[in-house]
């Protein structure tokens, strides 16, 4: 069966704040000036929304360039933050940070909590009114390229190929979509974007991208423990204080609230499990004073992109851009992204637009990289550059210097620190310290396998496994001989199992992939680059609702 | 012979719902809908009758809010020709819906009415064989396996149905219900091209009034629950002490 094709003026692939951001600003534009443009989107998940875990508290600042009435519009942005808690955690207890000492970028006056999930449905739909084509359930599989080595779009996958690699029964082949540009906006780790990095030398002369892993919860609390608009942030406790990571807990509407646990794939103890470190995190006095007596509702998590400016690849190549965090425009200082997904997709289509107008195609979008130079998104994201790698000095000495950077140098400082990657970072498993975390009591902490049943989290068993191993042996012959196959602690939803014939012998990986829930940390943090996550079938994985 | 296929918006089945801390209902804000999947089945099976030259037309019906056209759309691009969505904020009732659909059929005159067998949020089971009753039709309902033919002059529609131990086939004339059961068939994935022709297919959109129907619900709910957590298993010393509980505690015997 052949391929069917169909062709745009722009294709966007992936659906959160930064590819809607783009389809609505094309519209817009298109519509101010009264010309046609057609612009497709594409989502692999279910629905708009429901691949996306943030925080989150948003700046609006992007979202009021984009649809300045927005409120009027009834997006699902109404908790405004209160009031920010900064805490050191050890132990037993915590010291609050006072306010007055902290750099402007932790402070969250004027800023929502939201539920970023909900957020990107609101603007799909908006996108849809403008009229863009928005399709979710179809994932961008494979890259296209025309006779020139140009971008020319990408291809929908196949659906109803078996395990083997077979055309089954319900055979369907993908769709070819053509376009004159194709922004991508897969979030972080996109698994077409690390082909494009490869295939236009788009890292050359940057620093590699250095990644953290974003573990969440949902809660619904007893309405006298819920604090409306409180935004939290800890750190310390749990991790020790060379590995870096923090906690938040967010206080949104309805008695909800969002906690999470963020920790640094450059960790290097293997033993380590960021989930069990989130399920014990749950435990400490200071946090699980706003939980108990709660229900938990929703449960996941996703890797985000945290080497900023230093880190950024270039973001055109002939035929289209790298946008949102697929570019890495998250601000790790701040751990926010979503404004930066925003307004870097509001910036290419901007570009994308007049290419378009100018009766070009498939050449690079220069005018959007300078676009970015000049606007505030390089201001604010140049001033907190160096914050990831003054964490790598260590919990006191990097939050004593970035607090130097930014209080007394006000983010000016001459000198722009270096980010390393993060997969060649672990020690042999035999000289690190085994860590025991405490067993799930099942109303606070939990396991992972009724974890990830919150995820809604669904794939088709019969198709090729969407997670590749270049090589089947390392798994074994590495991971597990030198670091006791870390896989089984970082994965967030328990894909990745050892298992041994009765004997204990005979050990080999089994991977449950219809668990997975697209958070990328494999593909990250594997120590020999062996896994290669590519899209399932369309409209699989999580269906988060509101995360 | 044209088919009319009834289909319902209800909360994907891969979605672990929640009751309202209210006990008012189901929380359905914010949660990924899709169609009843015992619907896609009966649309799949309409499809493939018109594809074997049986049906001439496939038409899908939807009762329920203006997002219900979405549901109408997923219909169209596994093959549905067209759609009637009746339009109402009313929460509908099986009744409600049977008496619609009766309505549409007997403005349609469809030849088959193919539906799923219930709703995966309600279960209620109740809509097709109150539609058939409505319209004086026969009706087969749970079918496994379909087929449409000619016989005498008379068309009929021979369906087999799973019932408690074994399975039973029916003969029925038409026009008639028929309503799906899981092993019918295998519905097929909805390609991107047959979604984008979809969203040209005529959609046309009724108010239970234009049809004049009263949908005001005949049935209140009292209060929706979660089921009770099973408690953890007891290890009982000997039979003496098993009758005391199965007696005492659990009351069953
Ligand atoms: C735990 C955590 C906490 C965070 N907290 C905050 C916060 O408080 N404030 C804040 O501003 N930011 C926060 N962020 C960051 C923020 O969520 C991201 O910066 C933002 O979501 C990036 O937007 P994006 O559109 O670039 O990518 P994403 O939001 O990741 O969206 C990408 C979309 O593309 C889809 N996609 C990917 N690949 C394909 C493909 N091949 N084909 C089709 N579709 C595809 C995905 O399914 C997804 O829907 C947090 C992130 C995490 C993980
Ligand atoms: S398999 Fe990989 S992408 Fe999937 S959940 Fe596990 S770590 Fe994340």
């Amino acid at each position: 069966m052949q391929r069917e094709s169909m062709e745009f003026d722009v294709l966007i692939v992936g659906g959160g704040p930064a590819g809607l951001a783009a389809a609505i600003r094309l519209k817009q534009l298109a519509n101010e000036k009264g010309t046609e443009l057609s612009v497709c989107l594409i989502e692999k998940a279910a629905e708009i929304g429901a691949h996306i875990l943030s925080g989150a508290v948003m700046d609006p600042r992007a979202l009021n360039e984009l649809i300045p009435d927005w409120k009027e519009q009834g997006a699902p942005v109404t908790t405004a933050v209160t009031e920010d808690r900064v805490i050191f955690l050890n132990e037993t207890g915590g010291r609050k940070v006072p306010n007055g000492l902290l750099p402007d970028c932790f402070l969250n006056h004027g800023n929502y909590i939201v539920r970023l999930g909900n957020v990107a449905k609101w603007l799909g739909e908006q996108a849809e009114a403008l009229g863009v084509e928005v399709y979710p359930g179809f994932a961008g599989a494979e890259i296209l390229y025309d006779e020139t080595g140009a971008v020319k779009g990408v291809a929908t996958g196949d659906m109803g190929v078996t395990r083997e690699g077979e055309q089954g029964p319900a055979y369907q082949p993908g769709m070819e979509l053509h376009a004159k540009y194709t922004l991508f906006a897969e979030g972080c780790r996109g698994h077409l974007g690390k082909q494009l990095e490869a295939k236009f030398n788009l890292r050359d002369g940057v620093d590699p991208q250095t990644y953290g892993i974003g573990l969440k919860e949902l809660w619904e609390v007893p309405a006298e423990r819920h604090e409306p608009g409180v935004v939290v942030h800890t750190t310390g406790w749990p991790l020790p204080s060379d590995t870096y990571g923090g906690g938040f807990v967010y206080h949104l509407e309805d008695n909800l609230v969002a906690i999470g646990y963020v920790v640094g794939l450059n960790y290097t103890n293997p033993h380590l499990s960021p989930f069990e470190e989130f399920q014990r995190y749950k435990t400490h006095p200071e946090i699980r004073k706003y939980l108990e007596g709660g229900k938990r509702l929703a449960y996941g998590a996703r890797a985000i992109a945290a080497g900023g400016l230093q880190s950024q690849p270039k973001l055109v190549f002939p035929g289209g851009a790298l946008i949102g965090d697929d570019a890495g425009f998250l601000n790790a200082a701040r751990i926010k992204g979503s404004h930066a997904a925003i307004k870097s997709g509001a910036l290419a289509a901007e570009a994308a637009f007049e290419a378009v107008t100018a009766e070009r195609q498939r050449d690079k979008l220069a005018a959007f990289p300078e676009a970015f130079k000049s606007s505030w998104l390089y201001e604010e994201l140049h001033k907190t550059r160096n914050f990831k790698p003054y964490m790598k000095k260590g919990l006191w000495m990097g939050s004593l210097l970035f607090g130097f950077d930014q209080k007394v140098l006000k983010g000016k400082a001459p000198w722009t620190l270096h980010n390393s990657s993060d997969h060649d970072k672990l020690k042999p498993a035999a000289e690190c310290p085994k860590i025991d975390y405490p067993k799930p009591d099942g109303v606070l902490t939990f396991d992972r396998l009724s974890s990830v049943f919150l995820s809604n989290t669904n794939h088709e068993e019969d198709q090729p496994c969407h997670l590749q191993l270049k090589d089947a042996s390392v798994p074994i012959a590495v991971n597990l001989a030198k670091y006791d196959a870390p896989e089984q602690r970082y994965c967030p939803a328990g894909v990745y199992e050892i298992v041994r014939d009765e004997s204990g012998q005979n050990a080999r990986l089994q991977i449950n992939a219809q668990n997975c829930v697209h958070c990328k940390t494999c593909d990250i943090k594997d120590p020999t680059q062996n896994i290669n996550w590519v899209v399932p079938q369309g409209g699989e994985g999580p269906i988060y609702q509101g995360m | 012979m044209k088919i009319l296929v009834p289909v319902k918006r209800v909360v994907d089945y891969n979605v672990k719902v929640r009751v309202k801390a209210d006990g008012t209902g189901v929380d359905i804000a914010n949660v990924k809908m899709s169609m009843n999947p015992f619907d896609e089945i009966a649309v799949e099976e309409a499809v493939r009758l018109k594809e074997a030259g049986i049906a001439t037309e496939v038409v899908a019906v939807s009762c329920g809010v203006a997002a219900f056209q979405e549901t109408i759309r997923a219909a169209m691009a596994i093959g549905a020709d067209r759609g009637i969505l009746v339009e109402t904020d009313v929460e509908l009732q099986p009744l409600a819906v049977a008496k619609l659909l009766k309505a549409l059929c007997d403005k349609e005159q469809p030849t088959v009415v193919i539906c799923g067998k219930q709703a995966i949020d309600d279960d209620s089971n109740q809509t097709g064989q109150m539609l058939a009753a409505l319209m004086g039709w026969p009706q087969a309902t749970f079918a496994s396996k379909m087929a449409l033919g000619d016989a005498g002059g008379q068309m009929r529609a021979t369906v087999t149905r799973e019932i408690d131990g074994g399975l039973e086939t029916l003969e029925i004339k038409l026009p008639a219900v028929v309503t799906t059961d899981l092993r019918l068939n295998e519905p097929r994935y909805a390609t991107l091209p047959n979604i984008m022709k979809a969203k040209k297919k005529p959609l046309e959109t009724v108010k239970p009034a234009d049809l004049g129907v009263d949908v005001a619900p005949r049935l209140a709910t009292l209060k929706v629950a979660e089921p009770p957590k099973r408690s953890a298993g007891v290890r009982v010393a000997d039979v003496a002490q098993l009758v005391d509980k199965l007696k005492n505690e659990a009351k069953v015997i």
